[in-house]
Protein backbone atom coordinates (compact mmCIF):
# COMPACT_ATOMS: atom_id res chain seq x y z
CA UNK A 1 0.00 0.00 0.00
CA UNK A 2 2.72 2.27 0.82
CA UNK A 3 4.77 1.39 -2.13
CA UNK A 4 1.45 2.12 -4.31
CA UNK A 5 0.82 5.79 -2.55
CA UNK A 6 4.74 6.32 -3.27
CA UNK A 7 4.23 5.10 -6.95
CA UNK A 8 1.05 7.36 -7.55
CA UNK A 9 3.10 10.62 -6.11
CA UNK A 10 5.87 10.28 -8.84
CA UNK A 11 3.31 9.49 -11.55
CA UNK A 12 2.03 13.15 -10.86
CA UNK A 13 5.15 15.20 -10.13
CA UNK A 14 5.77 15.71 -13.39
CA UNK A 15 2.55 16.77 -14.42
CA UNK A 16 2.73 19.19 -11.68
CA UNK A 17 6.14 20.69 -12.96
CA UNK A 18 4.90 20.94 -16.10
CA UNK A 19 2.02 22.80 -14.96
CA UNK A 20 4.43 24.80 -12.94
CA UNK A 21 6.62 26.17 -15.82
CA UNK A 22 5.73 29.73 -17.21
CA UNK A 23 5.85 29.23 -20.63
CA UNK A 24 4.26 25.48 -20.69
CA UNK A 25 1.66 26.80 -22.99
CA UNK A 26 3.53 28.68 -25.15
CA UNK A 27 6.30 26.14 -25.48
CA UNK A 28 3.45 23.28 -26.46
CA UNK A 29 1.97 25.55 -28.61
CA UNK A 30 5.38 26.40 -30.42
CA UNK A 31 4.99 22.56 -32.37
CA UNK A 32 1.77 23.42 -33.56
CA UNK A 33 3.31 26.24 -35.87
CA UNK A 34 5.49 24.41 -38.37
CA UNK A 35 1.76 23.37 -39.68
CA UNK A 36 -0.42 26.14 -38.50
CA UNK A 37 1.61 29.28 -38.74
CA UNK A 38 3.76 31.23 -35.82
CA UNK A 39 1.03 31.69 -32.99
CA UNK A 40 -1.21 29.78 -34.93
CA UNK A 41 -1.95 32.64 -37.52
CA UNK A 42 -0.64 33.15 -41.41
CA UNK A 43 -0.90 29.44 -42.59
CA UNK A 44 -2.12 28.35 -45.72
CA UNK A 45 -4.34 24.85 -46.20
CA UNK A 46 -4.80 24.37 -42.17
CA UNK A 47 -7.10 25.74 -39.59
CA UNK A 48 -5.72 29.27 -37.67
CA UNK A 49 -6.08 28.58 -34.39
CA UNK A 50 -4.90 32.00 -33.62
CA UNK A 51 -7.87 33.63 -31.12
CA UNK A 52 -9.93 29.52 -31.33
CA UNK A 53 -12.29 30.02 -28.64
CA UNK A 54 -10.32 27.25 -25.97
CA UNK A 55 -13.45 24.99 -25.03
CA UNK A 56 -13.20 24.95 -29.46
CA UNK A 57 -9.51 23.81 -29.40
CA UNK A 58 -10.40 21.27 -26.78
CA UNK A 59 -13.34 20.15 -28.07
CA UNK A 60 -11.84 19.52 -31.49
CA UNK A 61 -8.63 17.78 -30.04
CA UNK A 62 -10.60 15.35 -27.67
CA UNK A 63 -13.39 14.53 -30.71
CA UNK A 64 -9.28 13.99 -32.71
CA UNK A 65 -8.35 11.63 -30.51
CA UNK A 66 -11.65 9.55 -29.94
CA UNK A 67 -11.92 9.38 -33.97
CA UNK A 68 -14.99 11.73 -33.34
CA UNK A 69 -13.48 13.76 -36.05
CA UNK A 70 -11.99 12.13 -39.10
CA UNK A 71 -8.15 13.64 -39.57
CA UNK A 72 -4.99 12.37 -41.88
CA UNK A 73 -2.76 13.56 -39.19
CA UNK A 74 -4.51 14.81 -35.83
CA UNK A 75 -5.97 11.58 -34.65
CA UNK A 76 -2.08 10.46 -34.40
CA UNK A 77 -0.84 13.51 -33.11
CA UNK A 78 -3.91 14.74 -30.57
CA UNK A 79 -2.80 10.93 -28.59
CA UNK A 80 0.42 12.34 -27.61
CA UNK A 81 -1.15 14.87 -25.43
CA UNK A 82 -2.81 14.79 -21.75
CA UNK A 83 -5.48 16.89 -20.96
CA UNK A 84 -3.76 19.22 -18.79
CA UNK A 85 -1.60 20.06 -22.07
CA UNK A 86 -4.61 20.20 -24.14
CA UNK A 87 -5.97 23.10 -21.76
CA UNK A 88 -2.73 24.83 -21.96
CA UNK A 89 -2.21 24.76 -25.90
CA UNK A 90 -5.89 26.12 -25.97
CA UNK A 91 -5.69 29.01 -23.72
CA UNK A 92 -2.33 29.91 -25.31
CA UNK A 93 -4.09 29.90 -28.85
CA UNK A 94 -7.27 31.77 -27.40
CA UNK A 95 -5.03 34.78 -26.27
CA UNK A 96 -3.62 35.26 -29.98
CA UNK A 97 -4.50 37.79 -31.77
CA UNK A 98 -6.44 36.37 -35.25
CA UNK B 1 25.77 36.20 -18.26
CA UNK B 2 24.63 39.73 -18.41
CA UNK B 3 26.69 42.05 -21.08
CA UNK B 4 26.68 45.07 -23.55
CA UNK B 5 28.78 44.99 -26.52
CA UNK B 6 31.68 47.61 -25.80
CA UNK B 7 34.31 49.63 -27.40
CA UNK B 8 36.89 47.13 -26.74
CA UNK B 9 34.44 44.40 -28.29
CA UNK B 10 34.04 46.52 -31.02
CA UNK B 11 38.30 46.89 -31.83
CA UNK B 12 38.70 43.33 -31.59
CA UNK B 13 36.54 42.45 -34.37
CA UNK B 14 37.28 42.99 -38.24
CA UNK B 15 35.27 43.63 -41.23
CA UNK B 16 31.56 42.39 -41.51
CA UNK B 17 31.76 41.56 -37.77
CA UNK B 18 32.39 45.22 -36.74
CA UNK B 19 30.00 46.44 -39.41
CA UNK B 20 27.40 44.22 -37.65
CA UNK B 21 28.43 45.38 -34.34
CA UNK B 22 28.05 49.16 -35.27
CA UNK B 23 24.48 48.19 -36.70
CA UNK B 24 24.10 46.52 -33.41
CA UNK B 25 24.91 49.85 -31.64
CA UNK B 26 22.92 51.85 -33.12
CA UNK B 27 19.35 49.57 -33.36
CA UNK B 28 19.83 47.96 -30.04
CA UNK B 29 21.76 49.84 -27.63
CA UNK B 30 20.74 47.58 -24.29
CA UNK B 31 20.89 44.28 -25.19
CA UNK B 32 20.92 41.57 -22.56
CA UNK B 33 23.07 39.06 -24.34
CA UNK B 34 24.24 37.79 -27.36
CA UNK B 35 23.62 34.65 -29.44
CA UNK B 36 24.90 33.31 -32.39
CA UNK B 37 23.41 31.20 -34.49
CA UNK B 38 25.44 29.14 -37.57
CA UNK B 39 23.79 28.09 -40.53
CA UNK B 40 20.17 28.75 -41.22
CA UNK B 41 18.33 25.40 -42.58
CA UNK B 42 15.32 24.12 -40.49
CA UNK B 43 16.75 24.47 -36.82
CA UNK B 44 18.93 27.50 -36.97
CA UNK B 45 16.60 30.42 -38.38
CA UNK B 46 13.92 28.54 -36.40
CA UNK B 47 15.48 29.18 -33.42
CA UNK B 48 16.98 32.91 -34.16
CA UNK B 49 13.64 33.87 -35.06
CA UNK B 50 11.64 32.35 -32.30
CA UNK B 51 14.72 34.00 -29.58
CA UNK B 52 13.72 37.24 -31.10
CA UNK B 53 10.05 36.43 -30.36
CA UNK B 54 10.15 35.39 -27.10
CA UNK B 55 12.70 37.91 -26.08
CA UNK B 56 13.04 41.16 -27.96
CA UNK B 57 16.29 42.30 -25.78
CA UNK B 58 18.36 39.15 -26.73
CA UNK B 59 20.90 39.94 -29.70
CA UNK B 60 20.21 37.07 -32.36
CA UNK B 61 23.00 37.16 -35.05
CA UNK B 62 22.78 34.66 -37.87
CA UNK B 63 25.57 33.30 -39.59
CA UNK B 64 24.71 31.20 -43.23
CA UNK B 65 27.09 31.19 -46.30
CA UNK B 66 24.58 30.86 -48.65
CA UNK B 67 22.34 34.11 -49.62
CA UNK B 68 19.28 32.06 -50.32
CA UNK B 69 17.78 29.14 -47.86
CA UNK B 70 17.19 25.98 -50.49
CA UNK B 71 14.71 23.34 -49.00
CA UNK B 72 15.95 19.75 -49.08
CA UNK B 73 11.75 18.83 -48.64
CA UNK B 74 10.04 19.57 -51.62
CA UNK B 75 13.35 19.09 -53.45
CA UNK B 76 12.63 15.27 -54.59
CA UNK B 77 9.26 17.00 -57.05
CA UNK B 78 12.28 19.42 -58.47
CA UNK B 79 14.18 15.93 -59.78
CA UNK B 80 10.44 14.39 -61.31
CA UNK B 81 9.92 17.84 -62.63
CA UNK B 82 6.79 18.89 -60.76
CA UNK B 83 8.26 21.81 -59.12
CA UNK B 84 11.23 24.18 -59.94
CA UNK B 85 14.08 25.36 -57.87
CA UNK B 86 12.59 28.51 -57.75
CA UNK B 87 9.84 26.31 -55.47
CA UNK B 88 12.16 25.37 -52.99
CA UNK B 89 14.42 29.06 -52.87
CA UNK B 90 13.64 31.61 -50.27
CA UNK B 91 15.18 34.48 -48.70
CA UNK B 92 16.31 35.23 -45.57
CA UNK B 93 14.89 38.85 -45.81
CA UNK B 94 12.09 38.20 -43.82
CA UNK B 95 13.68 37.10 -40.44
CA UNK B 96 14.87 40.70 -40.36
CA UNK B 97 11.69 41.97 -39.21
CA UNK B 98 12.29 40.15 -36.09
CA UNK B 99 15.25 41.78 -35.55
CA UNK B 100 17.53 39.05 -36.39
CA UNK B 101 20.83 40.49 -37.47
CA UNK B 102 22.16 38.04 -40.70
CA UNK B 103 25.62 37.51 -41.66
CA UNK B 104 26.12 35.84 -44.74
CA UNK B 105 29.67 34.49 -44.10
CA UNK B 106 31.73 30.83 -43.46
CA UNK B 107 31.91 29.86 -39.54
CA UNK B 108 35.61 28.39 -39.42
CA UNK B 109 35.80 27.74 -35.79
CA UNK B 110 34.99 28.13 -32.60
CA UNK B 111 36.70 29.06 -28.99
CA UNK B 112 34.21 28.10 -26.35
CA UNK B 113 36.55 29.39 -23.79
CA UNK B 114 36.89 32.62 -25.40
CA UNK B 115 33.39 32.36 -26.48
CA UNK B 116 34.01 33.60 -30.15
CA UNK B 117 33.38 32.19 -33.57
CA UNK B 118 35.56 32.96 -36.22
CA UNK B 119 34.34 33.60 -39.51
CA UNK B 120 36.13 33.89 -43.12
CA UNK B 121 35.63 37.19 -44.00
CA UNK B 122 34.18 39.27 -41.33
CA UNK B 123 36.99 38.73 -37.91
CA UNK B 124 35.67 37.08 -35.10
CA UNK B 125 31.81 37.39 -33.43
CA UNK B 126 31.57 36.99 -29.76
CA UNK B 127 29.01 35.35 -27.87
CA UNK B 128 27.15 34.49 -24.83
CA UNK B 129 25.48 31.44 -26.51
CA UNK B 130 26.43 29.45 -29.47
CA UNK B 131 23.27 27.67 -31.35
CA UNK B 132 25.37 25.33 -33.93
CA UNK B 133 23.02 24.29 -36.62
CA UNK B 134 25.29 23.09 -39.53
CA UNK B 135 23.14 19.93 -40.82
CA UNK B 136 25.65 16.92 -42.19
CA UNK B 137 28.36 16.88 -43.88
CA UNK B 138 29.23 13.62 -46.29
CA UNK B 139 32.06 10.88 -45.32
CA UNK B 140 33.37 10.41 -48.78
CA UNK B 141 35.84 7.82 -47.78
CA UNK B 142 33.63 5.66 -47.04
CA UNK B 143 33.06 4.81 -50.97
CA UNK B 144 36.08 4.47 -52.95
CA UNK B 145 36.47 6.72 -55.71
CA UNK B 146 33.45 9.25 -54.52
CA UNK B 147 35.21 12.03 -54.14
CA UNK B 148 37.17 12.37 -57.80
CA UNK B 149 33.93 10.68 -59.46
CA UNK B 150 32.13 13.42 -57.62
CA UNK B 151 34.13 16.23 -58.69
CA UNK B 152 33.65 15.14 -62.31
CA UNK B 153 30.39 15.38 -61.90
CA UNK B 154 29.47 12.23 -62.73
CA UNK B 155 28.28 10.71 -59.63
CA UNK B 156 26.12 12.74 -57.69
CA UNK B 157 23.88 12.57 -54.13
CA UNK B 158 22.12 15.33 -54.36
CA UNK B 159 21.20 14.66 -50.77
CA UNK B 160 21.88 18.66 -49.60
CA UNK B 161 19.10 20.56 -51.91
CA UNK B 162 21.17 23.15 -54.63
CA UNK B 163 23.61 22.78 -57.23
CA UNK B 164 23.56 18.62 -56.96
CA UNK B 165 19.61 19.01 -57.80
CA UNK B 166 19.99 20.98 -60.55
CA UNK B 167 22.88 18.44 -62.15
CA UNK B 168 20.79 15.52 -61.19
CA UNK B 169 17.63 16.76 -62.87
CA UNK B 170 19.98 17.13 -65.76
CA UNK B 171 21.55 13.80 -66.05
CA UNK B 172 18.11 12.65 -65.64
CA UNK B 173 16.78 14.73 -68.96
CA UNK B 174 19.68 13.77 -70.65
CA UNK B 175 19.11 9.45 -70.20
CA UNK B 176 18.38 7.48 -72.76
CA UNK B 177 14.96 5.68 -72.74
CA UNK B 178 15.47 2.35 -71.71
CA UNK B 179 18.24 3.42 -69.34
CA UNK B 180 18.89 3.04 -65.64
CA UNK B 181 19.11 4.77 -62.50
CA UNK B 182 20.56 3.94 -59.84
CA UNK B 183 19.74 5.20 -56.53
CA UNK B 184 22.22 3.79 -53.41
CA UNK B 185 21.15 4.27 -49.98
CA UNK B 186 23.33 4.66 -47.05
CA UNK B 187 23.12 2.70 -43.77
CA UNK B 188 20.62 4.59 -41.22
CA UNK B 189 20.86 6.67 -39.56
CA UNK B 190 20.97 9.28 -42.76
CA UNK B 191 19.29 12.57 -43.53
CA UNK B 192 15.39 11.91 -44.11
CA UNK B 193 14.91 8.15 -43.72
CA UNK B 194 11.54 8.26 -46.12
CA UNK B 195 13.56 10.27 -49.06
CA UNK B 196 15.11 7.87 -50.96
CA UNK B 197 11.64 5.97 -51.91
CA UNK B 198 10.39 9.68 -52.62
CA UNK B 199 13.21 10.47 -54.70
CA UNK B 200 12.55 6.35 -56.55
CA UNK B 201 8.92 7.75 -56.53
CA UNK B 202 9.50 10.81 -58.60
CA UNK B 203 12.21 9.62 -60.89
CA UNK B 204 9.74 6.78 -61.96
CA UNK B 205 6.57 9.03 -62.14
CA UNK B 206 8.90 11.38 -64.55
CA UNK B 207 10.28 7.93 -66.65
CA UNK B 208 6.57 6.81 -66.84
CA UNK B 209 5.69 10.28 -68.61
CA UNK B 210 8.56 10.76 -70.97
CA UNK B 211 10.83 7.47 -70.89
CA UNK B 212 8.46 4.89 -69.86
CA UNK B 213 11.30 2.25 -71.26
CA UNK B 214 13.74 2.94 -67.91
CA UNK B 215 14.17 1.51 -65.01
CA UNK B 216 14.62 2.93 -60.79
CA UNK B 217 16.99 0.49 -58.89
CA UNK B 218 17.04 1.31 -55.08
CA UNK B 219 20.32 -0.37 -53.77
CA UNK B 220 19.96 0.11 -50.57
CA UNK B 221 22.36 -0.44 -47.46
CA UNK B 222 19.96 -1.57 -45.04
CA UNK B 223 18.25 -4.86 -44.93
CA UNK B 224 14.76 -3.25 -45.92
CA UNK B 225 13.09 0.00 -46.71
CA UNK B 226 13.60 2.62 -43.89
CA UNK B 227 10.52 4.15 -43.59
CA UNK B 228 6.67 3.64 -44.63
CA UNK B 229 8.05 0.64 -46.16
CA UNK B 230 4.57 -0.96 -47.05
CA UNK B 231 3.18 2.11 -48.35
CA UNK B 232 6.05 3.07 -50.34
CA UNK B 233 6.10 -0.90 -51.98
CA UNK B 234 2.53 -0.20 -52.33
CA UNK B 235 2.89 2.81 -54.53
CA UNK B 236 6.02 1.38 -56.72
CA UNK B 237 3.82 -1.61 -57.96
CA UNK B 238 0.72 0.24 -58.65
CA UNK B 239 1.96 3.60 -59.91
CA UNK B 240 5.37 1.88 -61.28
CA UNK B 241 5.06 -1.23 -62.20
CA UNK B 242 8.05 -3.18 -63.57
CA UNK B 243 9.92 0.25 -63.08
CA UNK B 244 11.31 0.05 -59.37
CA UNK B 245 13.62 -2.75 -58.65
CA UNK B 246 14.45 -2.30 -54.54
CA UNK B 247 17.45 -4.33 -53.31
CA UNK B 248 18.21 -4.72 -49.75
CA UNK B 249 21.47 -5.24 -47.69
CA UNK B 250 23.19 -3.65 -51.52
CA UNK B 251 26.14 -1.39 -49.40
CA UNK B 252 28.30 0.66 -52.12
CA UNK B 253 31.57 0.27 -50.83
CA UNK B 254 32.81 2.17 -54.41
CA UNK B 255 31.98 4.14 -57.57
CA UNK B 256 33.41 3.99 -60.81
CA UNK B 257 32.72 6.62 -63.10
CA UNK B 258 34.41 5.20 -66.08
CA UNK B 259 32.23 1.98 -66.26
CA UNK B 260 29.51 3.74 -64.96
CA UNK B 261 29.62 0.92 -61.67
CA UNK B 262 28.58 1.15 -58.52
CA UNK B 263 30.49 -1.60 -56.50
CA UNK B 264 28.67 -3.29 -53.61
CA UNK B 265 30.37 -5.88 -51.60
CA UNK B 266 29.56 -9.25 -53.48
CA UNK B 267 29.05 -7.74 -57.51
CA UNK B 268 29.36 -4.63 -59.68
CA UNK B 269 26.09 -2.79 -60.94
CA UNK B 270 26.09 -0.60 -63.65
CA UNK B 271 23.74 2.19 -64.55
CA UNK B 272 23.16 5.12 -66.86
CA UNK B 273 22.80 7.43 -64.28
CA UNK B 274 24.44 7.22 -60.15
CA UNK B 275 23.17 8.87 -57.75
CA UNK B 276 25.08 7.45 -54.97
CA UNK B 277 24.02 8.90 -51.30
CA UNK B 278 27.63 8.29 -49.01
CA UNK B 279 26.81 8.19 -45.49
CA UNK B 280 26.75 11.10 -43.47
CA UNK B 281 27.95 13.10 -40.55
CA UNK B 282 27.25 16.47 -38.44
CA UNK B 283 28.36 19.16 -40.12
CA UNK B 284 31.96 20.12 -40.36
CA UNK B 285 31.85 23.07 -38.07
CA UNK B 286 30.53 20.67 -35.57
CA UNK B 287 33.71 18.52 -36.13
CA UNK B 288 36.11 21.73 -35.41
CA UNK B 289 33.95 23.27 -32.78
CA UNK B 290 34.33 19.66 -30.90
CA UNK B 291 30.82 18.71 -30.42
CA UNK B 292 30.41 14.91 -31.69
CA UNK B 293 30.34 12.24 -29.02
CA UNK B 294 29.00 9.29 -30.97
CA UNK B 295 31.13 7.06 -33.09
CA UNK B 296 32.78 10.01 -34.95
CA UNK B 297 29.79 11.16 -36.69
CA UNK B 298 26.61 13.01 -34.27
CA UNK B 299 26.90 15.43 -31.37
CA UNK B 300 25.14 14.56 -28.57
CA UNK B 301 22.86 16.82 -26.70
CA UNK B 302 20.82 17.23 -23.50
CA UNK B 303 17.23 17.06 -24.67
CA UNK B 304 15.78 19.84 -22.41
CA UNK B 305 17.82 22.68 -23.93
CA UNK B 306 19.60 20.66 -26.81
CA UNK B 307 23.04 21.92 -25.22
CA UNK B 308 26.08 20.19 -25.88
CA UNK B 309 26.78 17.46 -23.87
CA UNK B 310 30.57 18.05 -24.62
CA UNK B 311 30.76 21.92 -24.80
CA UNK B 312 28.99 24.49 -22.23
CA UNK B 313 27.12 27.16 -24.08
CA UNK B 314 27.01 25.64 -27.20
CA UNK B 315 23.73 24.58 -28.44
CA UNK B 316 23.14 22.10 -31.47
CA UNK B 317 20.12 21.70 -33.56
CA UNK B 318 18.87 19.29 -36.26
CA UNK B 319 20.16 16.86 -38.17
CA UNK B 320 24.01 16.58 -36.85
CA UNK B 321 22.17 15.71 -32.92
CA UNK B 322 22.82 12.09 -31.81
CA UNK B 323 18.85 10.93 -32.49
CA UNK B 324 16.78 10.29 -29.86
CA UNK B 325 14.86 6.84 -30.24
CA UNK B 326 12.78 6.53 -32.90
CA UNK B 327 13.46 10.38 -33.69
CA UNK B 328 13.90 11.09 -37.64
CA UNK B 329 16.70 13.17 -38.90
CA UNK B 330 13.70 15.41 -40.62
CA UNK B 331 13.54 19.19 -41.05
CA UNK B 332 10.04 18.95 -39.13
CA UNK B 333 12.17 17.46 -35.98
CA UNK B 334 14.87 20.29 -36.72
CA UNK B 335 11.91 23.09 -36.33
CA UNK B 336 10.62 21.21 -33.01
CA UNK B 337 15.12 21.43 -31.76
CA UNK B 338 14.86 24.88 -32.26
CA UNK B 339 11.85 25.50 -30.64
CA UNK B 340 13.44 23.91 -27.45
CA UNK B 341 16.44 25.18 -27.57
CA UNK B 342 14.89 28.95 -28.11
CA UNK B 343 13.17 28.76 -24.87
CA UNK B 344 16.00 27.45 -23.00
CA UNK B 345 18.46 29.89 -24.42
CA UNK B 346 16.07 32.28 -23.21
CA UNK B 347 15.36 30.99 -20.17
CA UNK B 348 18.70 30.57 -19.33
CA UNK B 349 19.66 34.24 -19.95
CA UNK B 350 17.20 35.50 -17.83
CA UNK B 351 18.29 33.77 -15.25
CA UNK B 352 15.05 30.85 -14.90
CA UNK B 353 15.58 27.58 -15.30
CA UNK B 354 14.26 25.70 -18.76
CA UNK B 355 11.78 24.10 -19.19
CA UNK B 356 11.69 21.04 -17.51
CA UNK B 357 10.00 18.40 -19.14
CA UNK B 358 9.58 19.40 -23.36
CA UNK B 359 7.57 17.64 -25.90
CA UNK B 360 7.77 17.88 -29.34
CA UNK B 361 5.66 16.85 -32.58
CA UNK B 362 6.69 15.33 -35.66
CA UNK B 363 5.31 15.19 -39.23
CA UNK B 364 6.97 14.06 -42.40
CA UNK B 365 5.26 13.73 -45.84
CA UNK B 366 6.49 12.05 -48.85
CA UNK B 367 5.34 12.56 -52.20
CA UNK B 368 4.64 9.22 -54.10
CA UNK B 369 4.02 10.87 -57.58
CA UNK B 370 3.43 14.37 -58.39
CA UNK B 371 0.00 14.52 -56.45
CA UNK B 372 -0.26 11.89 -53.75
CA UNK B 373 1.24 12.07 -50.39
CA UNK B 374 2.00 9.54 -47.49
CA UNK B 375 3.11 10.52 -44.05
CA UNK B 376 4.45 9.70 -41.06
CA UNK B 377 4.14 11.51 -37.51
CA UNK B 378 5.50 10.80 -34.42
CA UNK B 379 5.00 12.70 -30.57
CA UNK B 380 8.33 13.12 -28.51
CA UNK B 381 8.64 13.82 -25.13
CA UNK B 382 11.10 14.13 -22.15
CA UNK B 383 11.45 11.01 -20.29
CA UNK B 384 13.12 11.35 -16.70
CA UNK B 385 14.06 7.77 -16.48
CA UNK B 386 15.62 7.59 -19.67
CA UNK B 387 16.99 10.92 -19.81
CA UNK B 388 16.37 12.00 -23.39
CA UNK B 389 13.23 12.28 -25.60
CA UNK B 390 10.91 9.36 -25.89
CA UNK B 391 7.69 8.72 -28.11
CA UNK B 392 4.46 8.96 -26.24
CA UNK B 393 2.83 5.36 -26.08
CA UNK B 394 0.01 5.11 -28.34
CA UNK B 395 0.85 8.38 -30.32
CA UNK B 396 2.08 8.80 -34.16
CA UNK B 397 1.80 6.63 -37.20
CA UNK B 398 1.22 6.60 -40.62
CA UNK B 399 -1.31 7.54 -43.65
CA UNK B 400 -4.03 4.18 -44.31
CA UNK B 401 -3.47 4.79 -47.26
CA UNK B 402 -1.99 7.17 -50.61
CA UNK B 403 -4.32 9.97 -51.11
CA UNK B 404 -4.50 13.46 -52.75
CA UNK B 405 -5.70 14.77 -50.11
CA UNK B 406 -2.17 14.57 -47.61
CA UNK B 407 -0.73 15.66 -51.06
CA UNK B 408 -2.42 18.98 -50.78
CA UNK B 409 -1.44 19.04 -46.61
CA UNK B 410 2.07 17.95 -47.86
CA UNK B 411 2.60 21.18 -50.10
CA UNK B 412 1.42 23.37 -47.17
CA UNK B 413 3.37 21.79 -44.74
CA UNK B 414 6.28 23.24 -46.59
CA UNK B 415 4.81 26.45 -47.57
CA UNK B 416 3.96 26.78 -43.72
CA UNK B 417 7.20 25.98 -41.82
CA UNK B 418 9.15 27.83 -44.76
CA UNK B 419 6.90 30.50 -43.53
CA UNK B 420 7.69 29.42 -39.54
CA UNK B 421 11.17 29.65 -40.19
CA UNK B 422 12.13 32.61 -42.60
CA UNK B 423 9.31 35.19 -42.00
Amino acid sequence: MRIAIVCAALAVAPMAASAQDMNAGRDLAASCAMCHGTNGRGAVGYEPLAGMAKQDLVRKFTEFRSGAKPATVMHQISKGYSDPQVQLIAEYFAAQKR
Amino acid sequence: MNRTFDRRDFLKLGGAAAALAAAGCATTPQTKARVVVVGGGFGGATAAKYIRLWDPAIEVVLVERANLFTSCPISNMVLGGSKTMEDIRHSYDGLRKYGVQIVFDEALAVDAAKRTVKLERGGELSYDRLIVAPGIDFMYDQIAGYDAAMKTGRVLHAWKAGAQTVGLRKQLMQMKDGGVYVLSVPLAPYRCPPGPYERACQVASYFKKAKPRSKVLILDANPDVTSKGPLFKKAWAELYKGMIEFRGNAKAIGVDPKTNTVKLEVEDVKGDVLNVVPPQRAGDLAVKAGLITANNRWCGVDWRTMESTAVKGVHVLGDATLSAPLMPKSGSMANQHAKICASAVVAMLNGRSPNPEPKIANTCYSYVSADEAIHVASVHTWNEQQKTLTTVAGSGGVSSARNALEGGYAWAWAVNIWQDMLG
